[in-house]
């Protein structure tokens, strides 16, 4: 693995090299426990019935925190249903988020304050949204960079095809992050390709692919800075497939053991990347098991916080059904809304 | 050669020069490129040829590869490309090459073209055209002749526009290109070359484009859009000489429609008569239908009639005159009409 850390400051001291690079997996870390409760307040309230269907993303906090860690403020993030919680890692309050999910629009984020789009529903159409943004930034001078979440099964969509094929031939610079979990619903990888891995697809595309351990998030971070200052050198895009398993299940409505092994799932879960970054942070010392568990119960503590927000909203304006149609609703909206059809 | 080449070959373009569509639209592109650089055009082999209909003709020599971009083979990933675009604050204008092309990309438009505002509390507006050469009538293989107005009507969030003149096309093009919300703009291409007229003053119209009286007249409105206003006009041409008096309204917005000014007409002549080419079911005739049924019954000395293109595919183009409404078609159903 090249070690960014290092390149980035080849000037510091090798002591206050490590310090840092110390400092950035605890904030990593932090990161990835903030997801983890946000993930699993998320299905408590779903089965409380506080929340409708809900998708988790239980052992791919790694993926989604160290792909953060790796790109600027400024970089914009095309996440799916699964990534639902990048807002929150950018400063969203986590009952608006959350409040998506208990059907309520104003869940709906603004995508300009996170530098997020909208958690995309339709399978791998996210794709050349990202490419068109981040080509256009580049048009207009820019040096961000855009990082499109999409799955295994993501890859067997037109718009996969279409959208990585337009970011290699216009050079987008996009880093196309594709959280391989081996299952989409009931699906098995298998299932989706006859490739041998996901990032082979890179080479008929004509653009670079790195493939990475999604279970190691300081892993993650680090190819996806490469791939990132990559993009932002105007080297074009890059596909990084991140390997890991799908422990839970597809969504809080779905039963994986109708369709797979429950057995081989729990096997899984002893490569879960957040104790497997706070084991390491334990065994080298930068953490003691007692500031782990304050971290983990300030965690909690806020998501337990952001329910209570979240059961203390009022009802949604009957309005809202045309409002955002169009700039502003036409007549006939403003008619359908009273019950008459002119 | 068109009329944009014509002045690169420093041939000065007198206000009063007659153009056809092509030209017409052509000349709004180019000025919104000119006005707004937040303009993009997007397409199939739009740049160094100019287009299939040439359209685009001499855009990319004059405004740049970076800003007249020949596309691969994608149409829902261009129209996808041109969503992140608006998201980056351009204003793309995408040309689908014919009219059943748009269909790999209607994912792209319902899901997110249509959408994009409402799913994000009226913070993202998609400035976005998607223009569509559509319609028969040119002799064309199979699918390149539908009418998939319709399909689009029935996508909350977009607004479809037809125009059926070179003066009607540039003001539309211009109002939609300028417009915040995505406007799915059908372009009647057998009507692309048939006419030339001189285009209106260089600034898009104020305000959503509403239909427009073609011809005034006392005993049936005929309300139509794009190519099949031409063939009203020449059925009302044929029945006027039989005094029977039509008034034809030209649409010009299928989505949202202009009620008032059909319903206004309606109410007048007391009888209706719709023509469109595409197939009956579902398509804008029964809403105008319905709207002249709802709120205009005691007004109609007879049931609205529809003369439109059969629920069946379009057809090879041996048999294309039938499926298209004629003028004769048309005139024998304003004949019912005032028979009833």
């Amino acid at each position: 693995m090249i070690d960014v850390t290092a390149e980035a400051a080849p000037e510091a001291a090798a002591s206050e090299r490590v310090a840092a690079a110390a400092d950035d997996d605890l904030l990593l870390l932090r990161q990835m426990l903030l997801l983890r409760a946000y993930d699993e307040r998320a299905v408590t309230l779903q089965r409380q019935g506080r929340l409708s269907a809900y998708p988790m993303f239980w052992g791919e906090e790694g993926i989604q925190a160290g792909a953060l860690a790796a790109v600027r403020e400024s970089d914009w993030l095309f996440p799916t249903y699964r990534q639902n919680a990048l807002p929150v890692l950018r400063g969203a309050p986590p009952e608006q988020v959350l409040s998506y999910f208990n059907g309520d629009p104003r869940g709906l984020l603004d995508p300009r304050r996170y530098a997020c789009a909208p958690q995309c529903v339709p399978v791998a159409t996210q794709i050349p949204h990202a490419v068109g943004w981040a080509w256009g930034r580049a048009n207009a001078g820019s040096d961000d960079v855009a990082v499109v979440f999409f799955g295994d099964g993501a890859t067997s969509e037109g718009d996969f095809h279409e959208g990585v094929n337009l970011a290699g031939v216009l050079r987008a610079p996009v880093v196309l992050l594709c959280t391989n979990n081996g299952w989409a619903i009931s699906t098995p990888v298998a299932r989706q390709t006859a490739a041998k891995a996901i990032v082979d697809k890179a080479a008929g595309y004509g653009i670079v692919g790195v493939q990475v351990d999604g279970f190691d998030a300081r892993a993650v971070r680090d190819v996806v800075a490469v791939a990132a200052e990559r993009a932002r050198a105007g080297a074009g895009p890059t596909l990084v497939e991140a390997t890991c398993y799908r422990i839970g299940p597809h969504a809080t409505a779905d039963d994986p053991a109708r369709y797979r092994d429950p057995a081989v799932a729990e096997t899984w879960r002893a490569h879960e990347p957040v104790a497997r970054l706070a084991d390491s942070l334990l065994a080298r010392g930068l953490l003691t098991e007692d500031e782990l568990e304050l971290e983990r119960a300030n965690a909690h503590a806020r998501m337990v916080e952001a329910s209570e927000r979240l059961a203390a909203q009022g009802p949604v304006d009957r309005r809202r059904l045309i409002e955002h149609v169009h700039v502003e609703p036409p007549p006939l909206l403003e008619a359908q809304l009273g019950g008459r059809t002119a | 050669m068109s009329f944009r080449a014509l002045e690169r070959a420093g041939v000065e373009r007198a206000a009063d020069t007659a153009v056809t569509m092509v030209e017409a639209l052509q000349q709004a592109l180019d000025d919104a490129l000119e006005r707004d650089p937040q303009v993009l055009l997007l397409g199939e082999d739009i740049g160094r040829n100019g287009g299939v209909f040439r359209v685009t003709d001499g855009l990319q020599l004059r405004h740049g590869a970076q800003r007249v971009l020949d596309m691969p083979i994608a149409e829902a990933g261009t129209v996808g490309l041109a969503v992140g675009l608006c998201l980056a604050g351009y204003r793309p204008v995408v040309e689908i090459q014919f009219d059943s092309f748009s269909y790999p990309a209607l994912e792209q438009i319902a899901t997110h073209v249509a959408r994009y505002r409402w799913r994000t509390n009226g913070a993202v507006a998609m400035r976005m055209v998607i223009r569509l050469p559509f319609g028969g009538g040119v002799r064309a293989p199979e699918l390149h002749s539908d009418s998939p107005e319709a399909l689009f009507c029935h996508l909350p969030g977009l607004r479809v526009l037809c125009p059926s003149t070179p003066a009607d096309a540039f003001e539309l093009l211009g109002w939609a290109i300028a417009s915040d919300d995505p406007v799915i703009f059908m372009e009647p291409k057998r009507l692309y070359r048939g006419t030339r007229m001189p285009l209106p003053g260089a600034q898009p119209g104020e305000g959503p484009p509403g239909a427009r009286i073609v011809c005034s007249g006392t005993d049936v409105t005929l309300v139509s859009y794009g190519a099949s206003v031409p063939t009203c006009a020449a059925a009302a041409e044929a029945l006027a000489a039989e005094g029977i008096s039509i008034e034809l309204v030209d649409l010009r917005s299928l989505w949202p429609l202009d009620s008032e000014t059909v319903l206004d007409s309606v109410r007048r002549t007391h009888r209706c008569l719709i023509v469109h080419e595409a197939p009956q079911s579902c398509g804008v005739g029964a809403e105008l239908a319905a709207l002249v049924g709802e709120h205009a019954l005691h007004d109609l000395h007879a049931p609205p009639l529809r003369v439109v293109g059969p629920d069946a595919p379009f057809p090879l183009f041996a048999l294309e005159d039938d499926y298209l409404p004629s003028a004769e078609r048309v005139a024998t159903a304003a004949r019912r009409l005032v028979g009833f």
